[in-house]
């Protein structure tokens, strides 16, 4: 089948403003929006510029703005987008060469909830122990790959940059109710800050986005609840 | 170019499992800083899924011992058996230590890490496979991959993400600098260092159809291989029989380990006729085989290049029965469709997006894909990177991971052996090389220590030959695919090292169009397709020189191991001119002699 790509394209060094490129390609219902990118890349325009990497939606580094939508370009396949593509970088976060944005803003929120294990008991000799059932708790947001996809498909984060945004909160959600887990009050002030769940609006757009299909907006409100109530059931 | 000087006791090479778990060490003790051209997180060991491997017992009877056995009669008997106990000892305590830093294994019922099958790893009693993979669901790298990094970040260790690590330089035979390109930037860093760890994973990339990330080029073995170091065991590399058809994406093994069976044309399980004790779980050389065989011999699908793979719960019950399968209490194997959504969320999720079936009503198309990297930088058991086959350090560098050859996976990688290693001997390497850094000083940096890395970009940017690095790319992938992959004839390997060579030589009038400083990935493709066309070579010579079969490394023309002659590991070096030379290490054997392998 004939394709047309439409793909966004600025590169501060040389350009005085972005531009659309149009390229028209031959294409399987199959090929993944990532291959369409690829072939552009090999045979019509090298300097096309965007990250990649597994190719099978599982090291986040190719969310952008598909159709209009936050995807992941290696986990859409032509037959669901149809054969008018509109590629474009995610927003609200700086664009630094075509779908290439700066993503440290977003790492510098998942690094303020703090983001890491915490349990200062004296570990025991084999592993701590946590039923099925505890351990199912958190399941859903250990699935995070980091590709930004929630946050920047975030009204509020539109708006302000300040907000840590979905992917924050589900990282610090997949602390906080881990039962090994020890620093769960210390996140909940983190998030109950200015910056933190209390900016939400549930629109959804996050749980919309998310290439992992996360319940994020489930867990935010989980998050809020356990601010509220100071319990973690 | 601008160029940018740093100092540090300790640089990492990558930060995949291997760089994390050595960085979260080397940094305790010394000024450490992490290179790696991904953001960690991007990193490959977060698509690794089955599991870890370790004797925990936790499930029914299991010692280091079998695992270390396993692995020594896994790897055709071409792995190092001192470093493969050490490993094998080593994993209860570091899959406790995971645990304790707070990777979210799945658990049993009283509250233990659950364990599952794998190819190759059996109850030494009985033969018959045993529950010894730690794993949760399946995404146990990407759990693993994340808990190191967010430990790191703990910690506070420096990273320099997206920056690729383009030369080691190196001062009266010792490590003195590292040196890297920025993404971001264009602009050149040199690291000076006293010590380097190299952990920048396998090299995949070189076949069409492979489970590794396009990312992984292989820029690491080729540096070293380009400053006059060896390489060693370059033929052995691993095609995982279970790849989702033409795309290659990886379908653990831990699929077979829940019941999961391989079915050809004729609806038979054919792996009976191969393996009749352990059958679909015989080790990935012995199943990767039998599928290219069946296709060869008329019975892939509709005769084409691939088999099912069924675990529809019907089927594993059906064959589950008929094995006389049963659960740890004792009472017959049965599973529901329930259980394996939960067990196996991710891969149902790649056939419903990547092939549009649901695995639960439909078997899987697959074919093998190029995996796994058995060969590599050799090493020392304490990961010291090695000059020659009498095990001469290289003062000041180590390698870990996917990208060393230490070698504890011989001819043949189990499954779940990976992710042990890398955090095993990452730990090893981190420990190491703080420990060296305390006593070494500061080598002086040579004035040329940019050069090489500028000759190859420049000459890269400016390139006006009129060739296109993708056309070339595609080229080798072909030839490796048809020659260099699971059977080999002297014929077919020679007719690839020609084609390699001349696309070696076309290589040199490459040119790109990006001539732009910031993120010029086309750039760095091109930089990394050399590296690529390197070790094509590499592999190549090293299985046209290697006149037996063992392992992932079959030769038709010589159909037998032959361990009076091969039982030995082989060092490949490449000269400037391209002219190679190969030298050779024994096995360290320690307990188990050499047998023919039966699964
Ligand atoms: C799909 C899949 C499933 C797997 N499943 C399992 C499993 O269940 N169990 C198991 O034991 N093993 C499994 N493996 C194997 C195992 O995951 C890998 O061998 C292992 O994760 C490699 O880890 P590593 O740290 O050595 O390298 P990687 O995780 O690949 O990391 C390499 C790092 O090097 C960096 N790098 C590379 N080149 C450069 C450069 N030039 N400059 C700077 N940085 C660079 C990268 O940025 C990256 O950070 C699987 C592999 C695949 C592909
Ligand atoms: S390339 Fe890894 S998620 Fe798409």
């Amino acid at each position: 089948m004939k394709v047309t790509l439409k793909v966004f394209r600025y590169n501060p060094e040389t350009d005085q403003r972005p531009r659309y490129d149009v390229f028209h390609l031959e294409a399987e219902p199959n090929d993944r929006v990532l291959d369409l990118l690829e072939k552009v890349k090999a045979e019509l325009d090298g300097s096309l510029s965007y990250r990649r990497s597994c190719a099978h939606g599982i090291c986040g580094s190719d969310a952008m703005r598909i159709n209009g939508r936050n995807r992941l370009a290696c986990k859409t396949l032509v037959k669901d987008v149809g054969t008018t593509i509109v590629v474009e970088p995610i927003l609200g976060l700086p664009v630094l060469k075509d779908l290439i944005v700066d993503m440290e803003p977003f790492f510098e929120s998942y690094r303020k909830v703090m983001p890491w294990f915490i349990n200062t008991d004296p570990p025991p000799e084999k592993e701590r122990l946590q039923s099925p059932e505890e351990r199912e708790r958190f399941d859903d947001t250990t699935k995070c790959i980091l590709c930004a996809a929630c946050t920047t498909s975030c009204p509020v984060f539109w708006a302000d940059g300040s907000y840590f945004g979905p992917a924050a909160i589900v990282n610090a959600h997949r602390f906080i109710f881990d039962s090994r887990d020890q620093a769960a009050a210390e996140r909940l002030a983190i998030l109950a800050q200015e910056e933190g769940v209390w900016r939400c609006r549930t629109s959804f757009n996050c749980t919309e986005a998310c290439p992992r299909e996360i319940q994020i907006t489930k867990a935010i409100a989980e998050v809020k609840r356990a601010i509220l109530t100071g319990r973690l059931d | 170019m601008q160029v940018h000087t740093h100092t540090y006791d300790v640089v990492v090479i990558g930060a995949g499992g291997a760089g994390l778990m050595a960085a979260l060490y080397a940094s305790k003790k010394a000024k450490t800083a992490v290179i790696s051209k991904l953001y960690p997180t991007r990193s490959h060991t977060g698509a690794a899924q089955g599991g870890i491997g370790a004797a925990l017992g936790n499930l029914e009877e299991d010692h280091p011992e079998w695992h270390a056995f396993d692995t020594a009669k896994g790897s055709d008997y071409l792995g190092d058996q001192d470093a493969i106990e050490f490993m094998c000892y080593q994993a209860p305590e570091i899959v406790y230590e995971l645990e304790h830093m707070g990777v979210p294994f799945d658990r049993t019922s009283d509250g233990r890490i659950m364990q599952r099958r794998f190819g190759g790893h059996t109850n030494n009693k009985t033969g018959k496979p045993v529950r010894r993979a730690c794993h949760a669901a399946d995404r146990t790298g990407h759990m693993i991959l994340q808990t190191l990094y967010q430990q790191n970040l703990r910690q506070g260790t420096h990273f320099f993400n997206e920056f690729y690590v383009t030369d080691i330089v190196f001062h009266e035979g010792r490590v003195a600098a590292v040196v890297a390109y920025e993404l971001a930037t264009g602009d050149l860093h040199v690291f000076r260092t006293k010590a380097a760890i190299i952990a920048t994973g396998g090299f995949g990339q070189l076949w069409e159809v492979t489970s590794n990330a396009k990312t992984l080029t292989g820029d690491l073995p080729a540096v070293v291989l380009r400053r006059g170091l060896p390489l060693e065991d370059m033929e052995f590399f691993q095609f995982h029989p279970t790849g989702i058809y033409k795309l290659g994406i990886l379908i653990t093994e831990g699929v077979r380990g829940e019941g999961g069976v391989l079915i050809n044309d004729l609806g038979e399980r054919f792996m009976d006729k191969y393996a009749p004790t352990v059958k679909d779980l015989a080790s990935r050389d012995v199943v990767s085989r039998a599928i290219y065989i069946e296709v060869r011999e008329g019975r892939g699908i509709g005769g084409g290049k691939y088999v099912y793979l069924d675990v529809r719960p019907e089927t594993v019950n059906k064959y589950a029965a008929l094995d006389g399968r049963t659960r740890p209490d004792g009472s017959p194997y049965v599973v529901t469709k329930e259980e394996l959504l939960a067990k196996l969320p991710d891969i149902i999720d790649f056939c419903k997006t990547y092939l549009g079936i649901d695995p639960m009503e439909e078997p899987i198309p697959v074919q093998p894909t190029a995996h796994y990297a058995m060969g590599g930088i050799p090493t020392t058991l304490k990961t010291e990177v090695i000059r020659d086959e009498h095990n001469t350090v290289v003062p000041g560098l180590y390698a870990a991971g996917e990208v060393a050859c230490v070698s504890v996976h011989g001819a043949n990688r189990l499954g779940t052996n990976s992710l042990l290693d890398i955090v095993v001997f990452g730990k090893v390497a981190g420990k190491e090389a703080a420990e060296y850094a305390k006593h070494a000083d500061l080598a002086s940096l040579p004035a040329d220590a940019t050069d090489l890395t500028r000759d190859q970009l420049e000459r890269l940017r400016h390139g006006t030959g009129g060739e296109r690095v993708a056309d070339i790319v595609a080229e080798m992938k072909a030839v490796m695919t048809e020659h260099v992959s699971v059977f080999r004839t002297e014929e077919g390997l020679t007719e690839a090292l020609e084609k390699i060579r001349e696309l070696k030589e076309r290589y040199r009038r490459v040119s790109i169009t990006d001539k732009s400083a910031r993120y010029n990935l086309e750039l760095m493709e091109a930089w990394e397709a050399g590296n690529m066309l390197d070790l094509a070579e590499a592999v190549t010579l090293s299985a046209l020189n290697r006149r037996e079969s063992r392992g992932a490394h079959w030769r038709e023309d010589y159909p037998k191991r032959d361990d009076e002659n091969w039982l030995k590991h082989t060092l490949i070096w490449i000269d400037e001119e391209g002219k190679h030379r190969f030298a050779y290490k024994p096995v360290v054997i320690t307990k188990w002699q050499p047998k023919e392998r039966e699964y």
